[in-house]
């Protein structure tokens, strides 16, 4: 099993975890956003999200670069067999990608606030639109709709039950790791009344993306029989991990415990990732190619694998240390003009002379 | 994007008979590929110059320096960003757009974009640090981390430019009974030509940017804006352009050292070498290709052998030895090169003008508005050049997508329709990011001028955003930090005792 086209294909699915996860939170941020009401309701729903994913949402959508190029190269037919199939969400979601990256940065510098406005909703709107698209492509592939030979029907590749129900299940996957990292985030920040209308938030969004995910198995079973196969067999456990992530985040989140929450709400994602990628192993498109008849030249993959390597090791400590540092005091005390709610904070030497 | 007319115009010599995607990849690519490289020569060459001015600013305690390193970051987030998602669209294309290409030789040049991905990984990472770091880190830690950025850029560019010297001179694989075999994908990432490309790209990057941000404060100072301010602004940027622009001939020249050898049609194209010359080939100025034949051009004796090939006695290789499903589009290329070796040489004439007026005679031409007035368009200058040298090179190389081994008929898509659609869309798409760009930068621009330093945020009526970049000084002090690392999640108590 553990071949060197295995190898490749792992790490390549590790990227795709990652950019479920990582960028997910991301996108998922322009749902909350998209929902936070106008601008005097939002403003603070949508400041708290600048601050949050300013930062890290350059390197994070990174491992979508990285899923592309280590797809192209390892699997390089395989590759260009999805693309002339499913152009159709594949340019939908590019198109949500650039809109997205674009007007969040446009926002961050607008002048004035009707500016802001129109970069803020195409900023969020777009966040929604691009998960959904690349939850379709995942959807496409896994119920075994992209030929060999590429070239597959362009629309009913992906308008279809299991793309469309990935398609929403990223969509909440993402709405619920942003709503649980920004409750942590605002309650981080002492910021209550806005952590409590978050909790709530991810609750209801939690809640909703859970019955989601187990309602899309159900057309599974007719519409991806090879992954429904792999979904009650291999990838079992993961499925229940899945489903125990979920509700251990619901409850944490009821009982006020946002930090640990945001742990268990991304093993509830990338369980449902892992199960769908377990779920379809050994194939790459299924029911047309599997990982080992896809792989590219030896040399390459070998390559590849120190690349890999190499990023683990320049790579990994320093996206560490970005997230470090965003988690730290000094990074989250800045960029609130409006006084803080709840119990006025004095600093500590201030209460020596009492 | 002109040049995206332009090659609509000479792709037009070729599009019979070629698949139905074809014509619309071709423009597709120009479009996003064009507009991506300028953001992406900001994001090779703008942190180094962020990094001497932000040196600067701490070494000589230079508030001015400070101020500008600054703003220069602000404004790079932004091209950043929309270098990042243009950039993300080429990855996108490469399968959309040449589903030949990559189906049949992704594991071959798939190595480098592996390399630059981890390259843009880093930049990315060091990006958010530097960006958000103001005011929140120790000064030098915070300096350094622009560093990698730097680094990075040059990683990013090499390993691109790996890629496409292959597609120019392909290597590290053999085609046996039509089958790819014996993929050698490190031959492909240091590949011969792999350097000298990089050199003249990275060179390139430097003079873009340089002038580019040159010309903004030229631009200040021709408006009667003559501080300190601008003055630095200028000189920084414009040190930059300099070194590069007097390095470009040379890593030019030795670029195309070995053109006749390794694609002589695409050299013959440049130099409109209609026939194999008995001597020395002339260089040729003005004039149109024509059925196999140059007319009305003005001809300089020997130029073209001695730029070309390092002799007074060679010919170039004329294009009469070429069938003509081989040659490429001529007059583009030709006038392509043209423009950029046109643009580059004036480019060099003005930095040398400028220092040795300022060197020998004691005289700054920063006094001089006609000089101004020339550096106020020499960041549009530098990118037409480059975009001029792009067209050169892939134009030049076509009919092939690898050269002699894939032609891009090949390499397109059996879609239509679909693909003008989208080529459509994109048009609109990249004319809005244009239009965001240079709305959002310049209304930053007008708001500095007015003496905001901090730019806030205008989500909500209250602007909160409005304390963001709070004083830097405060969280530098010892007990705030022993504080911070014992506190969880009562952030705002450093601001609270700043005050």
């Amino acid at each position: 099993m553990m071949t060197l086209e295995f190898a490749v294909a792992a790490a390549l699915f590790a990227g795709v975890l990652c950019y479920a996860v990582l960028g997910g939170a991301d996108f998922g941020s322009g749902f909350h956003d998209l929902t936070a009401g106008d601008s005097r309701r939002g403003a603070e729903v949508r400041t708290l999200i600048d601050q949050s994913i300013g930062p890290v949402w350059e390197a994070n959508h990174v491992w979508l670069i990285y899923v592309l190029v280590t797809w192209w190269t390892a699997f390089p037919e395989s590759f260009a067999a999805t693309m002339t199939t499913l152009y159709v969400p594949f340019t939908l979601a590019l198109v949500g990608i650039v809109l997205r990256g674009a007007s969040f940065a446009f926002r961050k510098y607008s002048e004035t606030l009707w500016q802001a406005r129109l970069f803020g909703i195409v900023f969020a709107t777009s966040s929604v639109l691009a998960p959904f698209f690349l939850g379709t492509i995942a959807g496409a592939l896994a119920s075994g709709r992209v030929p060999e030979g590429g070239y597959g029907d362009a629309w009913t590749s992906w308008i279809a039950p299991t793309p469309l129900f990935t398609g929403a299940i990223s969509v909440g996957t993402c709405a619920f790791l942003a709503g649980t990292f920004l409750t942590a985030d605002a309650a981080r920040r002492g910021r209550e009344a806005l952590a409590e209308r978050l909790r709530r938030r991810s609750l209801v969004v939690g809640a909703a993306t859970g019955v989601i995910v187990f309602a899309a198995l159900i057309p599974v079973e007719r519409d991806a029989p090879t992954l429904w196969e792999g979904l009650i067999g291999r990838a079992a456990p993961v499925v229940v991990l899945s489903a125990l992530g979920g509700i251990a985040t619901l409850v944490l989140l009821w009982r006020k415990r946002f930090g640990p929450a945001r742990g268990t709400a991304v093993v509830a994602v990338a369980a449902v990732m892992a199960g769908w990628g377990i779920g379809q192993y050994p194939w790459v498109l299924v029911d047309q190619v599997t990982i080992a008849e896809a792989a590219g030249a030896t040399a390459t993959l070998q390559g590849l694998l120190v690349a890999v390597g190499i990023a683990a090791v320049v790579v990994g400590p320093a996206l560490g240390y970005l997230f470090y540092l965003t988690q730290t005091p000094q990074w989250s005390d800045q960029g609130y003009g409006v006084e803080p709610e709840g119990p006025k904070r004095v600093h500590w030497s201030a209460r020596l002379d009492d | 994007m002109d040049a995206t007319q332009l090659l609509a115009q000479a792709s037009d010599v070729v599009a019979a008979a070629d698949p139905a995607g074809l014509m619309p990849a071709r423009q597709q690519m120009a479009l996003s590929l064009g507009w991506h490289i300028i953001l992406a020569c900001f994001g090779v060459a703008f942190p180094a110059i962020i990094f001497v001015m932000h040196l600067r600013g701490i070494r000589k305690n230079d508030p001015v320096a400070l101020g500008l390193a600054k703003r220069w970051g602000k404004v790079s987030a932004v091209l950043f960003a929309i270098g990042a998602v243009s950039g993300t669209v080429l990855s996108f294309e490469m399968g959309l757009l040449w589903p030949g290409l990559m189906g049949t030789f992704g594991d071959v040049l798939g190595l480098p974009f592996a390399f630059e991905g981890l390259a843009f990984f880093l930049e990315a990472i060091f990006l958010g640090i530097y960006l958000y770091g103001w005011g929140r880190m120790p000064q030098k830690l915070h300096l350094l981390m622009v560093l990698p950025m730097a680094i990075t850029g040059v990683v990013g560019t090499y390993c691109v430019l790996a890629v496409n010297a292959w597609m120019n001179a392909p290597t590290g694989f053999d085609i046996v009974g039509g089958e790819v075999v014996n993929v050698e994908p490190w031959a492909v990432l240091f590949n011969q030509h792999a350097f000298l490309a990089f050199a003249h790209m990275w060179l390139a990057a430097y003079m873009v940017a340089g002038f580019s941000i040159a010309a903004v404060y030229a631009v200040g100072m021709l408006k009667g804006r003559r501080d300190r301010h601008h003055r630095l602004g200028f000189m920084v940027p414009f040190a930059f352009a300099t070194v590069a622009a007097l390095a470009q001939p040379f890593a030019g020249h030795f670029l195309g050292h070995d053109l006749a050898e390794r694609q002589p049609a695409k050299l013959a194209a440049f130099e409109f070498a209609d026939e194999t010359a008995d001597g020395a080939t002339p260089l040729t100025i003005g004039g149109i290709y024509v059925d196999g034949e140059v007319k009305w051009a003005i001809e300089i004796p020997y130029l073209s052998s001695v730029a070309s090939l390092n002799s007074f006695t060679e010919p170039v290789p004329g294009l009469d030895q070429f069938p003509e499903e081989d040659e490429p589009p001529v007059n583009f290329a030709h006038y392509s090169f043209q423009t950029m070796v046109g643009i580059g040489l004036l480019l060099l004439a003005t930095v040398l003008l400028y220092w040795s007026l300022r060197w020998r005679r004691k005289q700054d031409l920063l006094d001089n508005k006609w000089f101004l007035r020339l550096m106020a368009v020499s960041g549009i200058l530098a990118v037409v050049a480059m975009e001029a040298g792009w067209i050169a090179t892939e134009v030049g190389r076509q009919p092939w997508i690898v050269y002699g081994v894939m032609r891009t008929t090949e390499a397109a898509g059996d879609h239509s329709g679909e693909l003008w659609a989208i080529y459509g869309g994109s048009v609109v798409l990249y004319g809005g990011m244009t239009l965001g760009a240079i709305v959002v930068l310049r209304s930053m621009a007008r708001r500095w001028r007015k003496g905001a330093n901090d730019l806030p945020s205008p989500y909500g009526p209250q602007s909160p955003l409005a304390a963001a970049d709070g004083p830097a000084a405060v969280r530098d002090c010892a007990d705030e930090r022993d504080l911070s690392g014992t506190g969880t999640g009562t952030g705002t108590d450093d601001t609270e005792a700043g005050r």
